[in-house]
């Protein structure tokens, strides 16, 4: 008998922790990531159960109107006497449906786009990378507001909007991770027990590169609440009086001229800002992560 | 060599160095009481596996120890300065004055962004030299390196060079301080044998004209026996033994080194002659430290003694040293494989060949140029049989191999199996899919590091063996039987095995579904020689076991002749020499393969004179007129090798050549001239495999 024969059972086992209990482990140990976390879970909570913790009714109107913070409306109250507070507790729904729809679908779409462009390459590559590149070309936000204008107004037209803005961007970064991986012997391999093409891709290929697609969904994610938070404010999103975070901006936002009542406005702002940071921080963490 | 200086002028003294690494909150000795000196001048080699701590001594010795290592003991005198005790700015200026390091990969070494005579230039600005002088010295130091057009060179960024010529002006820059030690770290690990053994040679002269100290790192024994006049053999951060390399070579006295060196394939080894020899079990863990010898635990010859007692540096004479208690009798070390072959396999010629490739042409278009990848080869590969591939990099052995495999399609030319003209990959039946497979070089790249090893094995039984639920199962626990892998490695991943384990799995899967025909591009040069040896007797078992035939492709030499049955040499796409592999060795051969064989390090013989080859690999984009070789050629006859290319033809019983030199001719100058006899690799085939030394 060979000593080969004896090799393997003379080791000692390495005992080496699974590479996903590992990265998990690091990113509880990053206060970035966990500050993020926590943030973003408080509003996705909000989401949920806002309305039914806030303390008056978020559509409701009183005779109360521009009150300033006080005890009995924490942080004042709108033009027709709304608590701002439970308008900001019920606005992080509509925001907190349309960015992670969007940025979902986008994911979806772009994840194939950059597959099969990274790994056909040739002709298909040049022809869809030129497209997106077109599509890149023109600013965000107008097309944003000619896909709404010809769409019609809905969530569902403002999630499909958002959708095709960044599935380009999504596109583009997985092709740059597929274009890498391709070069590894594996997929040769792969090509050489007789695989299809889609299983070379989504079998082999897209498990390797599942790193980038997060980070960059995450980063996506918090454009998505940005840019949606937008045409909300430009009258494109939720429509009044359903409590939204951009629309109150929109609503109130003269009013920080024509009077002192910065509360309108601020604490709406405050939120978005806080949604969009503490996305940016997960995304971060991850990044550093990821990248180790 | 001359006796050791007064203590105050040895160059480098380490004495009981510990270094250890802090991983996930615990500490890991990687180095243990590691203590030796070179004196002035002196060229000292380390020598060991991956991991064994070669790398982190040199480290420890700039103090460039990663952020979570530290020395915990010892001490390192450079010049007979405290290293250690080195405030910040000392130990820059340390770096800066008395220090040269040269790394393996050139590439990295080198600012891609920065033109060459700028880094150069900064080792003199860094000691305070001015600007204008600063760049005229680092031109004399290019010339001191012998690169022939200092002026352009010093113009261009390190991108625009070749590999072997920017691991000269590392070297340059090395040397320029005239350090009192120069590390070169695996200096030679990723250059073709010609362009190493030029460096080497460059290096060796050097150090003759400085009288430089150097502390040379390498897995290769060839290379340090060339370099050093001492060496140390390092294992899982011990010292295990130490003396001048002759004696290390050809009297070890540790387990350790003396199934180092039998691993080696060299000498007239080959398959059908004896199995290599292998060191059963692997290097312990980091950190993990028995109580008695660190090599007991896969040391044939321990007894109770060994796993209790920690042994000394035995001195067994005055400049040699062993950490063995029984070193007297080390050499004795029973083999951990049986040199007997069961059955070997008899390749019928008569027969119609397995594979032919004939007159295979690849043309790549590469911003406008057309790179002739491969310029017409043809040969055949019969049933069973090995056929060697070698040539340096850029000589079309990987594009010839993706060609056959249908991965790139040829240009002109047909590829046959049994007769049958293949198409490319995606046309071909899923049973000729099946019928060719390869196993590449890194199992790293080859295995997708997100499937198991079971996913992995049963994806290719699936689609090769046409197997599937219950028995696919069953075939999958004899495969890696087969290869030797245990049960348990099935649900690992490929992170979590050692090199040697995944490139089984990648083998397991090659054979997955019966093949005729495996190419083998460089399986084992990213494993430790210990693991090859493993490697290589699997695949002979294999081969005879299934009757499958190899196309084995490597540039060592030793390994492509243990298990080639025939070579086939490749020069910018042409078969320059094809023949049986001991006649392709033995000669007369090709004047290339001539200069080839002579540019390899050999752990035994004397070694022949080595063979200059002129200049560089010409580009495969504009190949020289005539013989494509005669712009190197140290046998050029004149006008007709500039002229006519040379036909493949057949010089005598199945040996094939393209030169225009007669066969005898060439056997006159190569078998009789005084300085030509080989021995080494090239030595004759009843050289016995575990020479002494003394040329054939």
């Amino acid at each position: 008998m060979s000593a080969a024969a004896v090799l393997p059972d003379v080791v000692p086992t390495r005992v080496r922790a699974h590479a996903r209990r590992e990265t998990v482990r690091l990113l509880a140990r990053s206060p970035t990531f966990v500050i993020g976390t926590l943030i973003v879970l408080w509003w996705v909570f909000c989401a949920f159960f806002g309305a039914s913790i806030a303390p008056h009714d978020p559509d409701a109107g009183t005779a109360s109107t521009l009150v300033a913070p006080s005890g009995h409306f924490l942080l004042g109250t709108d033009t027709l006497g709304r608590d701002v507070l439970s308008r900001v507790l019920a606005g992080a729904r509509s925001i907190l449906t349309i960015a992670p729809a969007a940025t979902a679908l986008a994911l979806i779409a772009g994840t194939s786009i950059g597959l099969v462009t990274g790994y056909m390459s040739g002709w298909v590559d040049d022809v869809v990378s030129r497209l997106t590149e077109a599509l890149l070309a023109i600013p965000l936000i107008v097309l944003a507001v000619t896909i709404v204008v010809a769409v019609g107004h809905s969530t569902f037209s403002l999630i499909l909007v958002v959708a095709v803005l960044f599935t380009p961007l999504v596109a583009r970064t997985v092709r740059a991770a597929v274009l890498a991986e391709r070069d590894l012997d594996y997929v040769p391999a792969a090509r050489l027990r007789g695989e299809r093409s889609w299983y070379v891709m989504f079998v082999e290929i897209l498990p390797n590169v599942t790193g980038p697609i997060i980070v960059e969904g995450t980063v996506r994610l918090g454009y998505a609440v940005f840019t949606v938070a937008g045409l909300s404010f430009l009258g494109f999103g939720v429509q009044p009086p359903t409590a939204d975070w951009a629309a109150d901006i929109s609503t109130n936002y003269g009013l920080i001229t024509s009077g002192n009542y910065w509360w309108t406005v601020l604490f709406p702002a405050i939120a978005i800002a806080s949604l969009v940071i503490a996305i940016n921080m997960i995304a971060d963490g991850i990044t550093q992560v990821l990248e180790r | 060599m001359s006796a050791p200086a007064p203590d105050g002028a040895r160059a480098l003294e380490i004495e009981d160095l510990d270094v250890i690494y802090r991983v996930r909150g615990s500490d890991r000795e990687v180095l243990r009481g590691v203590s030796f000196s070179i004196g002035a001048g002196e060229a000292y080699g380390l020598v060991g596996e991956s991991g064994c701590g070669k790398s982190t001594t040199a480290l420890a010795v700039v103090r460039y120890l990663p952020r979570n290592g530290r020395v915990r003991a010892g001490s390192i005198r450079l010049a007979g300065e405290e290293v250690l005790a080195l405030s910040r700015d000392g130990l820059r200026r340390m770096r800066a004055d008395r220090l040269g390091m040269v790394y393996q990969n050139p590439a990295d070494a080198l600012n891609p962004s920065l033109k060459i005579g700028l880094q150069v230039a900064e080792v003199f600005r860094v000691r305070g030299v001015a600007r204008g002088e600063a760049l005229d010295r680092a031109r004399d130091a290019l010339v001191r390196v012998q690169i022939a057009d200092p002026g352009q060179v010093l113009g261009r960024y390190p991108h625009q060079l070749s590999g072997g010529m920017q691991q000269r002006v590392v070297i340059a820059m090395a040397l320029a301080k005239d350090p009192a030690l120069l590390i070169l770290d695996e200096p030679t690990t990723g250059l073709d044998a010609t362009v190493e053994a030029e460096v080497l040679d460059l290096i060796a002269a050097l150090q003759a004209d400085f009288n430089t100290a150097v502390l040379f790192i390498s897995h290769n024994l060839g290379v340090i026996r060339k370099m050093c006049e001492r060496v140390g053999v390092l294992y899982a951060g011990t010292m295990v033994e130490e003396g001048p390399v002759e004696t290390i070579l050809h009297d070890p006295r540790h387990p350790y080194t003396v199934g180092l060196i039998r691993c080696i394939p060299r000498g007239g080894a080959r398959k059908d002659r004896g199995r290599l020899d292998s060191i059963p079990g692997f290097l312990p863990t980091p950190g993990e430290r028995p109580p008695g010898c660190i090599f007991a635990a896969r040391c044939a010859m321990a007894e109770e003694i060994c796993t209790e007692v920690a042994p000394a540096m035995h001195r067994t004479s005055e400049r040699h040293g062993s950490r063995c208690h029984f070193h007297e009798r080390a050499r004795e070390l029973p083999r951990a494989t049986a040199a007997e072959l069961g059955e070997t396999l008899a390749v019928d010629r008569s027969g119609d060949p397995l594979v032919r490739l004939d007159d295979v042409a690849r043309v790549f278009n590469q911003s406008g140029q057309h790179i002739h990848a491969l310029a017409g080869v043809s040969a055949a590969i019969w049933p069973g049989e090995t056929l060697g591939l070698v040539g340096e990099s850029g000589s079309g052995k990987t594009t010839l191999a993706r060609t056959l495999l249908g991965i790139v399609a040829p240009t002109r030319g047909t590829i046959e199996l049994e007769g049958r003209t293949l198409p490319p990959l995606a046309k071909r039946t899923q049973e000729d899919v099946r019928r060719l497979q390869i196993v590449f070089q890194n199992p790293d790249s080859a295995l997708n590091r997100r499937h198991q090893v079971r996913r992995i094995l049963l994806r290719a039984l699936r689609k090769l063996g046409d197997l599937s639920g219950a028995r696919a199962e069953e075939r999958l626990h004899a495969l890696v039987a087969e290869v030797r892998l245990a049960d348990r490695y099935l649900t690992a991943r490929p992170s979590q095995l050692s090199g040697g384990l995944k490139q089984r799995v990648a083998i397991a899967r090659a054979f997955a579904g019966s093949p005729s025909l495996v190419v083998c591009d460089e399986p084992t040069s990213a494993l430790d020689v210990s693991v090859q040896a493993a490697i290589l007797n699997l695949l002979v078992e294999l081969q005879v076991k299934e009757r499958v035939a190899y196309l084995f492709i490597s540039h060592d030499l030793g390994v492509v002749r243990y298990i080639s049955d025939r070579i086939a040499v490749l020069y910018l796409g042409r078969v320059m020499e094809l023949g049986p592999a001991d006649v392709v060795f033995s000669g007369p051969h090709h004047p290339y393969t001539e200069a080839l064989l002579s540019a390899v390090p050999t752990i035994d013989g004397g070694g022949r004179e080595r063979i200059r080859l002129a200049g560089e690999i010409p580009s495969a984009a504009e190949p020289p007129r005539g013989c494509v070789f005669h712009t190197r050629c140290h046998r050029k006859l004149g006008a007709v090798c500039e002229e006519q290319e040379p036909p493949l033809v057949e010089a005598e019983g199945g040996h094939l050549m393209r030169c225009h030199i007669p066969i005898e001719e060439l056997r006159r100058v190569q078998l009789q001239e005084p300085d030509a006899i080989a021995a080494g690799v090239a030595g004759t085939a009843d050289e016995p495999a575990r020479g002494d030394g003394a040329p054939a």
